[in-house]
């Protein structure tokens, strides 16, 4: 099973943001998203986790392949660590927390309220998820953000260790994981505000209606 | 889904999850009413019925905007949405731990504060058969409401307009139900109108709430 995108247009608001994107990440694989802020790597990796439709073009794997993580982990900061992971255990039917609390380090905090977690802390364990979510493609936006470099360290290891065991992963950051990865960047994909099919189309109508209506 | 259930239980359960806010509310309702309405006991025993359902609609309102918001801002949603489960299962898991917390408990509640309204003798019997067959739409409707408003800030007075209209049938026939039983009128019709319309709610909205949120969070 290979991750395939073809001619891809991804939307925000119904807005194109990159338009007729392409690539592939086969297993074994890590793409590294690069590009600069703002400019749809967020949108694209929503699309790609099945959360909103493309505008056009394809993607060869079903959402239900894919575990995706976004800037926020969905922790409940009532809940303890093990009570946090063991939910999305449940929800994706798997039962093994301790190898994911043990690969993010958080085994000696497994009873502490995510409340009281420092930010890297729950970092690890939104990414800790992953782990139990049992399914091949990674997708993950910005994982890096608030660990410190003992945990990069950690967080690449996890990575390495699902790509070695045939998964894969597409990894939108800007820094240097230290890990051997194709690099993809958006910026030659940027949508041309100007095309037609480009931002704003209804806008220009209504703007000229409007203009003539008021002249 | 169980998995979802109880979590949501187990978050409402403890410190700040807000149960007991409804609970809080419908009996600040009962005891105020009388206060209002003064020593008539004929006319509250009467108006008794309608009072009780319109104070546990209002406490239901309360707490609706938390069912998917908290959610929604920690980003849980939008992993519960690429998870496995159906997320029509996720909505009915939501509404159905709201009903627990909320639905259940004014229903048990209803009969013990029924007695500061005066409630006549067949009046516990009735308050407590009709809430427990309309709360269930309360609920359900409520969690369809959530789920169209779940990505605006501050979304709780839409809410309530989106939801008051819906919950009219409920109310209608809920009290209107109770105030025949109490009075040993035919209530077959009425009961069998609360009833469908519980039944309905429950069979339908999941999926147009499932819709709502997935357009939400495009």
């Amino acid at each position: 099973m290979e991750l395939v995108v073809r001619n891809l247009t991804v939307a925000r608001g119904g807005v194109p943001v990159l338009v007729g994107l392409g690539f592939r990440l086969a297993p074994g694989g890590v793409v590294m998203l690069r590009g600069p802020n703002g400019s749809g790597k967020t949108t694209l990796l929503r699309t790609l986790a099945g959360l909103q439709p493309p505008m056009d073009g394809e993607i060869s794997l079903p959402p239900e392949t894919i575990a995706y993580a976004a800037h926020a982990d969905g922790l409940k900061s009532q809940l303890t660590v093990t009570e946090n992971l063991a939910f999305w255990a449940a929800v994706h039917g798997t039962r093994d927390i301790e190898a994911a609390l043990v690969a993010m380090n958080l085994a000696s905090l497994r009873d502490r309220p995510a409340a009281n977690l420092s930010a890297g802390q729950k970092r690890r364990l939104g990414l800790a998820r992953l782990l139990v979510t049992g399914r091949p493609f990674w997708l993950l936006d910005e994982p890096t953000v608030s660990l410190d470099t003992a945990s990069v360290a950690l967080f690449a290891e996890a990575v390495g260790a699902h790509v070695a065991g045939g998964g894969a992963a597409l990894i939108a950051t800007h820094i240097d994981l230290g890990m051997e990865a194709e690099v993809f960047d958006v910026g030659p994909f940027k949508a041309d505000p100007d095309t037609p099919a480009g931002s704003g189309a209804f806008d220009r109508d209504f703007d000229a209606a409007f203009d003539g209506a008021i002249q | 889904m169980i998995a979802l259930l109880v979590r949501d239980l187990r978050l409402t359960f403890r410190a700040g999850g807000g149960f007991g806010l409804g609970l809080a509310f419908f009996l600040i309702v009962t005891v105020l009413v009388p206060f209002g309405v003064g020593p008539q006991s004929d006319l509250l025993a009467r108006i008794a019925p309608g009072i009780l359902w319109v104070g546990a609609l209002l406490a239901c309102l309360l707490s609706l905007d938390r069912i998917f918001q908290l959610d929604f801002e920690d980003g849980s949603l939008d992993l519960l949405a690429t998870a496995p489960l159906p997320l029509e299962g996720v909505v009915t898991m939501k509404a159905l731990a709201h009903w627990v917390t909320t639905g259940l408990p004014l229903t048990l509640a209803a009969p013990l504060f029924g007695g500061l309204m005066s409630l006549p003798q067949a009046g516990y019997f009735w308050v407590f058969v009709t809430l427990l067959i309309g709360t269930p739409a309360l609920s359900m409707i409520g969690t369809f409401g959530a789920a169209l408003t779940v990505g605006l800030k501050r979304g709780g007075l839409l809410l309530s307009l989106l939801v008051l209209p819906l919950y009219i049938p409920t109310l209608l026939f809920g009290a209107e139900t109770a105030r025949r039983g109490i009075m040993g009128m035919d209530y077959a019709q009425t009961l069998a109108i609360l009833a469908g319309v519980s039944a309905g709610s429950i069979a339908i909205l999941p999926f147009a709430a499932a819709a709502a949120i997935r357009i939400n969070l495009r």
